[in-house]
């Protein structure tokens, strides 16, 4: 029982501390991709640290809205990230996690970045807010969709119990789970907002959506912001390496022996997957937003039809 | 079962490498002139062979046999391909004259017609449900081509929508007959006796019976295509409308009638499948609707060859009902009619194709006074038209009355629909007939010219041979026949 | 007999199949249907080869060579040469939104599934399971060929179409004339997409037309 506490609390703080590593790691190769040389993988944390230490300036017209944003926006997702598994299944919150939770912590995160976004009263900001929400409205379906096509193959919604099915073998090469990867990559996409769907790289305010919303934002704000990102980029990959690869994650009932092989497991599949997502948006240009009810369309039809062929798997 | 391709003293050698070797000799002749002769001589070849046939049935092998069923419509193809290569030879003279054709196309026209011949009649003697299909799927392939053989904007939009349309209907024919495939896999092993028919029917009652159901379906439907049933009847019109008329007879007659066979042969195999759905109410809807459908069109059509197209859409439609119907006497008259449709559409292109080139117009509008201005063919025109509209006593009016008789003995509901269709399109066929047969003939361009007396002569021999036949079968049928008829209709249940 | 493993991939290259159906109604520009065809026809041969491994029947082979030489290879490229010469309109033209093709097509997919697996409760897991996913490419196939207007995308529909014809003929065991039949289909497609769109290319550069040629020179 102290085991799993302790792990869970070392997942917590896993995930802060990591986030911004994996993010300037993507960073990096897509800049060496390009032919550059590219910032440091630590330059996020000097980010961080820089914004923690300015002074946050807010407008007017801001309520008690803009400023609660960033904390309930952090705090949703970090909450959210820590029922996604990492380097081992043995965590004391197991039991209570649950991936249509997760799910609703992330909607409940980018509601308040959307109300953030409308609440100074630009125009930036609401082209962001109403774009964040269009995508919302179409990836959160599917991603549901997943959860189910995932949940009805393994019987339960907890990602930890997913993990172990998976890990059990007892699934072959699933055509169901296939086509859940593919949707849930595609819903990764959209809700981390990378390319095709969202340039975090843009200067341009018109291409935004992620960044409109945040424009008004300086300081420990921001800071808090940008680390919401980060970690929500990590819960996905995560979730997708844990869920289609958990191979060395361990094991409830290991000890630290295990638990650190799955650290080292864990550490490898997040960088090659984040790795594999940077040459994939150097490869590809973003799409006009009215392609985004296409894309993410389907994605849900792809998580339908994973459940479909999981039923003519039973059948037969 | 013996060896697979039959060998020399079997006629069925005969009446296949005749047509297929007179193809690869057609495609290197020359001359449009002897090719033409040629042609002729080469499908009289295919007659004889097919009349070797009828006197002395090969044993089946696992590729060909030959029944009750399709001996006669053997001998019928084999007969109107003869006959529609005569008039090929005078009608494409003077196309040539007109310009409209040239030596090179001229060429591919005889091979492909040939061609055409040889998947006809590799159809009909197939054992191999897969053979079948492949040979109608290659004749889906020759008429396209000659359907666009005069490269105007019409006739490549014509061949376009037949290709497409039959295409699709051949791929969900195909898929049927995969199924059907598999039904029999279990009972009679993998390989090529589970698509043997002649060895599918015997065991057919062991099949599973959803599978057949969800097989005929695709069938009804991918075949049904190329029969030209209602709704999927728009590629007919133009295709007839915009080929060489000669082409238009043997798609009316021949192939139309191919494929229903292969319709047939299927329903045959869910008959003998106690358990299976009868096919029976959707061959009637979509027979009944192709009646109606065509007959409502007939009245407002303005060029001869789509209006004789639709009036093949009506006939099949009522051959379609009559096997809907089911029991012997409908089978019976299905049958016969599917003979007299064959003898008589043939004979109406003839006059049709000869009475078009002689007003240098295929508008019915244009074309007046026929028995004034060509006594022979304009009379013969109107003969014709009175058989297939169903007049008594010729044929077609007896494999009608019989169709009618049965339904309203069975299904009196039924009959009504039946018959006012079938008034219908006699109202509509008999007023345009008389329109153009009748009246004062407009002045005649000379674009064709005049093909010589005796080739002529030739033409309407062919033409009465059609006919004749059809007169006398309202009164006399060979006994023969009749027994080909009833035992196959005893098997189509 | 067929372990775990072999059926599971046989459904996953099925499935990939499937999934190349629906990519043809997903996508806008002519060039990436063309591209998404040729990988379609890939998935197709992979399947076919898969099947002959599987059943121990060589003439599939020959179907998987003809999968992958002639529709993956040959006639993309034929088509994408023929869209540059006739220069016809690179984006595509759909009668139904790309996004209620897809729900259609799902239903479709949802409907032969339906159809097929309560009917051939006999046969063996794997032909049932390809014969579904088979119909499914064909019905999607055909909404392919219904909701484009373009001569191009209806051409590409109706061999996506056959593609998943092939599909179920490889998948039912042991069946004979598999080779033949797609070779009739391959002769078929090639035969009229070129007697077509040849007379299109002689029409649109009015180039030799001999006939004309043939009028001058005073013979007859």
């Amino acid at each position: 029982m102290t085991m799993a506490m302790l792990w869970q609390v070392l997942h917590i703080l896993l995930i802060v501390a990591l986030a911004p590593l994996v993010t300037g790691w993507v960073r990096l190769v897509k800049s060496r991709l390009n032919g550059r040389c590219g910032p440091s993988p630590l330059q996020p944390y000097r980010d961080l640290f820089r914004l923690l230490q300015k002074e946050s300036v807010v407008a007017h017209s801001a309520s008690w809205v803009f400023r609660a944003a960033p904390y309930i926006t952090f705090a949703a997702i970090w909450l959210a990230a820590c029922a996604v598994p990492t380097f081992t299944l043995n965590m004391a919150l197991v039991p209570a996690a649950d991936l249509i939770a997760v799910v609703a912590l992330l909607g409940l995160a980018r509601f308040w970045t959307a109300l953030a976004g409308m609440d100074v009263g630009t125009s930036f900001g609401g082209l962001g807010s109403s774009r964040e929400m269009l995508i919302a409205s179409l990836a959160e379906p599917a991603m549901l969709m997943v959860t189910f096509s995932l949940s009805l193959l393994s019987g339960s919604t907890s990602p930890a119990r997913i993990m172990m099915f998976v890990l059990s073998g007892n699934i072959g090469l699933s055509v169901s789970l296939g086509l859940a990867l593919v949707a849930l990559i595609m819903v990764a996409l959209a809700e981390t907002g990378r390319i095709p769907i969202d340039n975090p790289a843009t200067h341009l305010e018109l291409t935004m959506v992620h960044e409109a919303m945040l424009l008004e934002y300086s300081g420990r704000h921001l800071a808090m912001m940008d680390m919401a990102a980060m970690v929500r980029l990590l819960l996905f990959l995560a979730l997708i390496g844990g869920v289609f690869l958990p191979f060395g994650i361990g094991l409830p009932g290991g000890g630290p022996a295990q638990a650190a092989v799955g650290l080292a497991a864990f550490l490898a599949r997040t960088f090659a997957l984040a790795s594999l997502m940077a040459v994939f948006e150097t490869s590809i240009a973003k799409m006009r937003v009215f392609r985004y009810a296409d894309f993410l369309g389907g994605a849900l039809l792809l998580g339908l039809l994973a459940t479909i062929f999981h039923y003519v798997s039973e059948a037969v | 079962m013996p060896v697979l391709i039959p060998e020399a003293a079997n006629p069925l050698f005969w009446i296949l490498a005749f047509p297929l070797g007179g193809a690869g000799f057609l495609a290197v002749l020359p001359s449009w002139r002897q090719a033409a002769i040629v042609n002729v001589a080469i499908s009289i070849g295919t007659f004889i062979g097919s009349l070797a046939l009828v006197a002395h049935r090969p044993e089946a092998t696992r590729l060909f046999f030959i029944d009750d069923f399709n001996v006669y419509l053997v001998l019928l193809t084999a007969f109107v391909g003869v006959t529609t290569a005569v008039f090929s030879a005078a009608y494409i003279g003077r196309e040539v004259r007109a310009r409209r054709l040239n030596a090179m196309r001229l060429r591919f026209y005889h091979s492909m017609y040939q061609a055409f011949l040889f998947t006809m009649l590799l159809a009909l003697t197939a054992n191999n449900t897969g053979v079948m299909w492949v040979a109608i799927e290659a004749a889906t392939l020759a008429t396209v081509l000659l359907v666009s053989l005069y490269r105007t904007k019409e006739a490549i939009e014509a061949a376009w929508k037949y290709f497409i349309l039959c295409s699709v209907g051949i791929g969900l024919a195909l898929f049927g007959t995969i199924l059907v495939y598999l039904a029999a896999q279990p009972v009679m092993g993998d390989g090529p006796d589970a698509m043997a028919w002649t060895l599918m029917i015997g065991r057919a009652a062991e099949f599973q019976p959803d599978l057949l159901n969800l097989a005929f379906v695709f069938l009804l439907v991918g075949y049904g295509t190329k029969v030209g049933l209602a709704p999927l009847h728009a590629w007919l019109p133009d295709a007839h409308a915009e080929g060489p008329t000669p082409i238009s007879a043997v798609l009316s007659g021949v192939l139309l009638n191919v494929a229903l066979y292969a319709i047939l042969r299927f329903k045959m195999l869910i008959a003998a499948n106690g358990h299976t759905l009868t096919p029976g109410p959707l061959m009637v809807t979509m027979g009944l609707s192709s009646l109606f459908l065509s007959a409502f069109m007939l009245y407002r059509r303005g060029d001869i060859k789509r209006l004789f197209a639709y009036s093949s859409i009506e006939h099949m439609g009522v051959i379609t009902f009559a096997f809907g119907m089911g029991g012997p006497v409908a089978n019976f008259a299905g049958l016969l009619h599917m003979t007299m449709h064959l003898l008589t559409k043939s004979a109406v292109f003839f006059a049709v194709g000869i009475i078009a080139q002689n007003a240098g117009t295929k508008h019915i509008g244009d074309i007046r006074g026929l028995t004034v201005s060509h006594p022979f063919i304009g009379w013969g025109f109107l003969v014709s038209v009175l058989a297939i509209a169903g007049l008594p006593p010729m044929g077609v009016f007896m494999s009608e009355f019989l169709v009618l008789s049965s339904t309203f003995a069975r299904d009196p509901l039924l009959a009504a629909p039946l018959a006012l269709g079938l008034l219908l399109a006699f109202g509509a066929l008999i007023s345009r007939a008389s329109q153009m047969a009748f009246g004062t003939p407009l002045a005649r361009p000379t674009l064709y010219g005049r093909e010589s007396p005796m080739v002529m002569t030739f033409v309407y021999t062919a033409f009465a041979l059609h006919i004749i036949p059809v007169m006398v079968a309202g009164l006399y049928l060979p006994p023969d026949l009749v027994r080909w008829f009833q035992s196959v209709a005893k098997m189509l249940g | 007999m067929l372990s775990h493993y072999s059926y599971d991939i046989a459904h996953l290259i099925g499935a990939t199949v499937l999934m190349a159906g629906f990519a043809l109604l997903y996508q806008r520009r002519l060039q990436a249907v063309l591209n998404t065809f040729a990988f379609q026809a890939l998935a197709l041969a992979a399947a076919a080869g898969w099947q002959a491994h599987v059943q121990n029947a060589p003439h599939l082979w020959v179907t998987a060579g003809i999968a992958l030489v002639f529709k993956a290879i040959l006639v993309p490229f034929a088509l994408h040469w023929l869209v540059k010469e006739l220069g016809i309109h690179r984006a595509v033209e759909t009668a139904l939104s790309i996004g209620w093709t897809m729900i259609v097509g799902v239903a479709l997919v949802a409907l032969s599934i339906m159809l097929v697996l309560p009917v051939t409760a006999n046969a063996a897991a794997l032909t049932r399971e390809s014969l579904a996913l088979a119909m499914s490419v064909v019905l999607l196939g055909l909404l392919m060929m219904i909701t484009r207007h373009n001569a191009v995308t209806q051409v590409v529909g109706f061999m996506a179409l056959e593609n998943g014809l092939i599909l179920a003929a490889v998948s039912a065991k042991g069946m004979p004339l598999v080779v033949e039949i797609s070779v009739a289909f391959s002769v078929l497609v090639a035969m009229t997409l070129f007697g077509i769109f040849f007379f299109r290319i002689r029409e649109r550069f009015d180039s030799l037309d001999l006939q004309y040629l043939e009028t001058h020179r005073g013979d007859r």
